[in-house]
């Protein structure tokens, strides 16, 4: 065993010195390789810790919404359904929700408006995210102006700014009262937006869902996985944007590496020969071009996985936030929350070093199993 | 102590371009004592010692060393034989650019798994003694040819082979630096190692070092003196 490991550590001095003769030409292969693994890491990091958070939200998220379509679109509910659904076994919880969106001429931006029962918000009070307070520079006790559905302005003060830990759902939030929020879009008291309803044991939500349908032929049932499938899929698509504008990069990647690792040089070639005539087997040789490939592959894996890991969490994703974050005028400032995935890491790995390494093997064994009387001439 | 019979090494064999280097070579070479294998350019010395170093197979005959029949042995046989009974000296030199001279002369000790340390001080023991430590640390570009056949050297009898094998060793050497290296193979010789010479230098052949001078013409042996 010993033996092993002096052999091993013998063998891995001379690869970093023979690494070393070529500082320029591998000191840029790490550089590209670093990019493309800080550039696939930041990546799958933001997704994965975005749908991470959005699953996380959606936790408290009620299991079922229930909207009424008309003409295929999304219309107000009148209140009266409750009273048609509530004594379904097993819901627990049912009510009314109001909100919608705001457009503000000002600042171009949409603000979500949400009525909510226990912010304790009087009328021509508002609780605003800290997106919105950001572009009004609104502070507790300003207030802001609406116009309302008939063009008339109102005044609401702001009675909170929301803490920004939530700021990815709540930048653009709007917390106002029932009252402020019809009058602002004159919306009948016996209409909401929508319904929402919690359940006793979720495996029953297929099931009530059915029920509601057949009692409210007009409207719709969205369960939480429905969400959270939609958000699965945005976010893929988004990291899919992502990953198809590096795929150029990642392309010249892979065809700088394969040839820098496939091809080996004549100088190279001539090494391996010197190396089997003066003794050395040729799984020596392998396990040399081995350590190579690892030195450099794991080298570049490491620091850019670091790098990305920087660059989302501490940096808060500076270079990809506005493509990977969406449309939304009011970015949210905020932190993600570190989250690491261990099969991502590996996927990441198996994509990235192993390649490589195996890339720079087979050339080297082609070069090894020749005759090395070669060197002889 | 190597005995070869009846050996023949052809290359590009069935094919038009079909070239026999060696044809049908039979001699015993004793151990202790210096071989020089003479001949014009195509006579066949290179490939004699490639056989004999085990670097390359004879299309057919067969070789003994220390009476164990070498031909037919595994390539990764082949490779630890290499390892540990020869040590090489190519006309070319063949040293590692880039690397240190040390380094380089300590690299056929590397797969065998000694101590790192062990190979350092066996390697600048020898540096010591063909007089080059202060060039231990030198990239081997910046050798002199004096001083790269030294490395040559030192590399050649890290694992302290029993036979030496040199190509062309004194090809680009000047006079007084060729009668210096055969001082220093005829103190090898003296230490115990069988010595295997390729050359057609005079000063090679006519050496007092050399016990033998085998001449050899087209692959076959013209003139064996003793």
């Amino acid at each position: 065993m010993k033996n092993w490991i002096d052999r091993q550590r013998n063998i891995v001095d001379f690869t970093l010195s023979s690494l070393l003769r070529r500082k320029k030409k591998n000191a840029a292969l790490i550089f590209v390789y670093t990019l493309v693994v800080f550039s696939l890491s930041s990546v799958l990091f933001f997704s994965q810790s975005l749908k991470k958070e959005a699953s996380i939200i959606l936790k408290e998220a009620p299991e079922m919404v229930i909207q009424k379509i008309v003409a295929g679109r999304h219309e107000q509910i009148p209140t009266s359904y409750i009273a048609k659904i509530e004594d379904i076994r097993g819901i627990t919880e049912l009510k009314a929700r109001l909100w919608g969106y705001y457009y503000d001429p000002v600042t171009g931006a949409n603000y979500t408006l949400v009525v909510n029962e226990d912010s304790g918000l009087s009328p021509g009070t508002i609780a605003i995210g800290n997106g919105v307070a950001k572009v009004r520079l609104a502070f507790k006790g300003d207030t802001i102006e609406f116009k309302a559905y008939d063009g008339k302005i109102f005044e609401l003060e702001v009675r909170e700014i929301l803490s920004p830990e939530s700021s990815l759902v709540s930048a653009d939030l709007i917390v106002i009262s029932e009252e402020d929020f019809r009058r602002l879009f004159s919306i009948p008291n016996d209409r909401a937006t929508d319904l929402i309803l919690r359940v006793a044991n979720p495996r029953e939500l297929p099931t009530i869902a059915l029920k509601i349908a057949e009692r409210l032929p007009d409207t719709r049932q969205v369960l939480t996985d429905d969400i959270l499938r939609t958000y699965d899929a945005v976010f893929n698509w988004r990291s899919g944007l992502m990953i198809a504008i590096f795929s150029g990069a990642l392309l010249a990647f892979i065809i700088f590496a394969w040839d820098k690792a496939s091809g080996l040089s004549a100088e190279e070639r001539r090494e391996i020969g010197i190396l089997k005539a003066i003794g050395w087997e040729t799984s020596d040789v392998i396990l040399m071009k081995f350590w190579e490939g690892l030195v450099v592959s794991l080298s570049a894996f490491l620091i850019g996985v670091i790098l990305g890991y920087i660059h989302i969490f501490l940096t808060s994703a500076r270079l990809f936030a506005p493509v990977l974050k969406g449309w939304a005028v009011l970015y949210p400032q905020f932190k993600i929350t570190p989250f690491i995935d261990g099969a991502l890491i590996a996927s990441l790995f198996f994509f990235t070093v192993v390649p490589y390494t195996a890339a720079t093997i087979i050339p080297s064994w082609k070069a090894a199993i020749v005759d090395p009387d070669s060197v002889m001439r | 102590m190597i005995e070869l019979k009846a050996v023949k090494k052809s290359f590009n064999t069935g094919k038009p371009n079909e070239f026999v280097a060696i044809q049908g070579i039979s001699m015993l070479l004793e151990a202790h004592k210096a071989t020089v294998f003479k001949g014009p350019s195509g006579s066949g010395k290179t490939t004699l010692l490639s056989l004999i170093g085990c670097m390359t197979r004879p299309t057919s005959g067969r070789i003994w060393l220390l009476g164990r029949e070498i031909t037919s042995l595994p390539e990764r046989f082949l490779t630890e034989l290499r390892r540990k009974t020869f040590g090489f000296i190519f006309q070319q030199l063949n040293l590692i650019k880039g690397i240190t001279a040390l380094e380089n002369a300590m690299l056929p000790a590397y797969p065998a798994g000694d101590r790192y340390e062990s190979i350092k001080k066996r390697g600048m023991d020898l540096f010591d003694r063909f007089d080059i430590a202060s060039k231990a640390h030198a990239k081997t570009e910046w050798l002199s040819g004096g001083e790269a056949q030294r490395v040559a050297m030192a590399r050649a009898l890290i694992n302290d082979p029993d036979v030496i094998i040199a190509d062309e060793p004194t090809a680009h050497l000047d006079t007084h630096l060729s009668k210096e290296f055969m001082e220093m193979l005829g103190g090898l010789k003296q230490g115990g190692k069988t010595l295997l010479l390729a050359s057609h230098d005079p000063i090679v052949c006519e050496s007092q070092v050399a016990d033998r001078v085998v001449n050899l013409r087209d692959g076959k042996i013209e003139e064996d003196t003793k």
